[in-house]
């Protein structure tokens, strides 16, 4: 008897100490949260409570605008084609240029396929700081360097996919069967002839499944960076939005162009992603 | 007919290198058409050299400016020309001297230059003595020689000395000699603290001495606050706009997470009410994270204007349509025999989400949040440079002074330390929380 009790009492006091640690890092939570908000809320121009019924006016105001000025719309859509365009192009061609140094550096880092396996630790570090460094910026550095233009935003962004593809590729990389690349060896391959055809042909799919979805989060970094100086549509939607002389139905089609441009870049790259990594259904 | 296995492979092989080649042609091809699209030819003859020397220069060293007001007569000794990094008359470095007749400054490599009253001689050893006049009439230039050699550009109206162990202009309003330095300057005290002008042992011991320096403080206050007050590095604004920055990424990461979690259950196929339900919510979690995060930050810095809540707010909205969807995709897969039997003890929804479903998801959605943490506080940069608020305001505003670039590399600095900081923090959490 005494030892179910025993049991008992101990289970009990676990169950106790769990219940008080949670209480206590729930209250910890709350108490972060609660005076991270009236911080975050002091040190904002307007008050949380004071916006919200105003959360509505400029989205109203916008489709207001846009509604009575319908006409315009195409128009306004065509006109922004061009802007599109180049912000789609910074977004591809940054990550065309990161994929490739990226799946470059990926086997260069890669523990087993690194040619010189001492650059492995500081080619890490390479990586992870152009991974850090905010692309923002990155181009805002270029542009006092370059002027402003798509070529800083294309750098910045294609410095950060750098490193953020080659630590994604890395880790498939170590994944990859490593018997091709003897194979490959034993018959005198070169370490480009052997990454090329031994680890490549098997990566590829994954590689190329994380380049897209890369792509989806640069077509919005370049519209970011289009509105804080680098060209494209960024740009654009910043003149329209602009105090005071805002066009609003200009900033509509913008907004339109942006949210279907995003919306069909995603499906399509789910899409493809889906039958790279499930193979074709 | 054994040869046509061999043909076919043969022909699929072929086929497979084209596709290759095509690829490889494809890819350039892109790469000229963007080459020529963005005007990389054109921007060849853009590109502003001048400003990334200074840019380059300005990340590792300093320089300290000798300027006499020449229609005044008063000389200043500062740090970069800034106000903040003036040195008091009687503190002036040992190489700047007020000396008979004029200011005495000693450049390296023996090479001097003298402001007197009536003009200012610069002496390079090996070359000769430069004498410039800054009279009313235009500014008078000798030379040893008589020539004028490239390191000096002369007009009437300015004469610019550049050379490797320093830099001399003469203006009719003002003349100015900069000395180069390396490192940042004044970063732990500017020139109006009397701890700037101490070496580091000195400062060691006048910490653990108790003659105060400063009245009615100890001598490690008095440090501490001129050091955290530091008129040019602001080191407490600095503090202050990483902790922002933090505050944004956790705040807007947290409150995506407890609105996402509610919605998620609503949403997944195994709790949800009713499919009208489920579906209108998806679409909602689509919603959010079609619209850019750019997007809901214009919107939502229109409603509560600039600040930091504005971006926790944005950040919120983007992260609880990917947590919404991620939750909604975790709790699918959950087991169901903890529900049921949680059912057949008579708890209601409430507690078997509670007791049946939360301890089955939660190391799962735990380490999303962490991972989301991880990456907004990236974003919350980016973010705070749009709205206004935390190291992103603080790093666009340097560099659009275009010049204080020491700044920006400190700021780069310590972004990339806050962030790898935090990537090490949420990856030990998400270790510790997968092993259990």
């Amino acid at each position: 008897m005494t030892d179910t009790a025993q049991i008992q009492d101990s289970y009990m006091a676990q169950v106790r100490r769990k219940r008080t640690y949670s209480t206590i890092l729930l209250v910890v939570f709350v108490a972060m949260m609660a005076s991270g908000f009236h911080l975050a809320n002091d040190r904002n121009a307007g008050g949380f409570l004071a916006g919200i019924p105003r959360l509505f006016d400029f989205p109203a105001e916008l489709l207001g605008e846009a509604f009575a000025k319908a006409a315009n719309l195409p128009g306004l859509v065509w006109h922004y084609l061009p802007a599109l365009v180049e912000t789609l192009n910074i977004a591809a061609a940054a990550t065309l240029i990161g994929a490739i140094l990226g799946g470059f550096l990926s086997l260069m880092v890669t523990p087993g396929l690194a040619p010189f396996p001492r650059l492995v630790s500081p080619l890490r570090r390479v990586l992870d700081i152009t991974r850090a460094v905010p692309d923002v910026v990155v181009a805002l550095i270029l542009i006092f360097m370059l002027s402003s233009g798509p070529v800083p935003a294309m750098i910045a962004i294609a410095l950060h996919t750098t490193g953020a593809l080659g630590k994604l590729f890395a880790e498939v990389n170590e994944n990859a069967d490593t018997k091709p690349v003897e194979g490959l060896q034993s018959v005198g391959a070169g370490w480009f002839q052997r990454m090329l055809l031994g680890v490549v042909p098997q990566v590829a799919p994954n590689w190329l499944s994380y380049a897209l979805l890369r792509f989806e989060i640069n077509v919005r970094a370049s519209a970011i960076l289009g509105f804080v100086g680098a060209g494209g549509i960024g740009a654009e939607l910043k003149i329209a939005i602009g105090w005071g002389l805002g066009r609003y139905d200009a900033a509509a089609a913008i907004f339109i162009l942006l949210f279907l441009t995003i919306m069909i870049i995603d499906q399509i790259s789910g899409h493809f992603r889906h039958v790279l990594v499930k193979g074709r259904a | 007919m054994t040869t046509v296995p061999y043909v076919e492979a043969h022909r699929r092989i072929a086929r497979k290198r084209l596709t290759g080649f095509a690829l490889l042609a494809g890819v350039i091809a892109y790469l000229v058409y963007i080459f020529f699209a963005f005007d990389m030819p054109g921007l060849a003859q853009r590109v502003r050299l001048d400003n990334a020397a200074i840019l380059l220069r300005d990340t590792y060293s300093h320089r300290i400016q000798v300027t006499r007001d020449n229609r005044r007569d008063t000389t200043s000794v500062s740090v970069d020309g800034e106000r903040n990094g003036q040195y008091p008359a009687d503190r002036w470095p040992d190489w700047v001297q007020n000396a008979e007749g004029g200011t005495a400054i000693n450049l390296t490599h023996g090479v001097t230059v003298r402001y007197e009253d009536d003009a200012v001689r610069m002496a390079v050893p090996d070359y000769g003595q430069i004498t410039i006049i800054p009279a009313q009439s235009g500014i008078e230039l000798f030379t040893p020689d008589g020539q004028i050699p490239e390191w000096i550009s002369a007009s009437d109206t300015r004469v610019a000395i550049t050379r490797p162990e320093g830099r001399l202009t003469v203006t009719k309003a003002r003349t100015e000699t900069f000395r180069y330095f390396l490192g940042w300057p004044l970063f732990f005290f500017t020139t109006d603290s009397p701890f700037h002008y101490m070496t580091w042992t000195e400062l060691a011991r006048s910490a653990l001495s108790s003659d105060r320096i400063v009245a009615d403080q100890s001598n490690l206050s008095a440090m501490w606050h001129d050091f955290w007050y530091n008129p040019m590095w602001r080191h407490n604004a600095v503090a202050w706009a990483i902790f922002e920055t933090l505050m944004m990424a956790f705040l807007g990461t947290m409150m995506g997470a407890m609105i996402a979690l509610p919605l998620a259950f609503l949403s997944a196929r195994n709790f949800g009410p009713s499919m009208p339900i489920r579906f209108a919510i998806r679409r909602v979690f689509d919603f959010c994270r079609g619209v850019d995060g750019l997007i809901w930050t214009i919107i939502l810095a229109r409603a509560f204007g600039p600040g930091p809540m504005t971006g926790a707010l944005a950040i919120m909205l983007t992260d609880t349509g990917s947590f919404g969807k991620l939750f909604s995709e975790v709790l699918e897969t959950t087991d169901s025999k903890q529900v049921e039997g949680l059912r057949s003890t008579g708890a209601n929804a409430l507690q078997r989400g509670r007791f049946g479903v939360i301890p089955q998801v939660m190391p799962v959605i735990a380490s999303q949040i962490l991972y989301m943490l991880e990456s907004n506080t990236r974003g919350a940069t980016v973010i705070g440079a749009i709205v206004g608020g935390g190291i992103g305001l603080l790093l666009t505003q340097a560099i659009q002074t275009q010049k204080d670039w020491e700044d920006v590399t400190y700021y780069i600095i310590l972004v990339i330390l806050m962030v790898m900081m935090m990537d090490g923090i949420s990856g030990w959490i998400r270790r510790r929380l997968i092993k259990g």
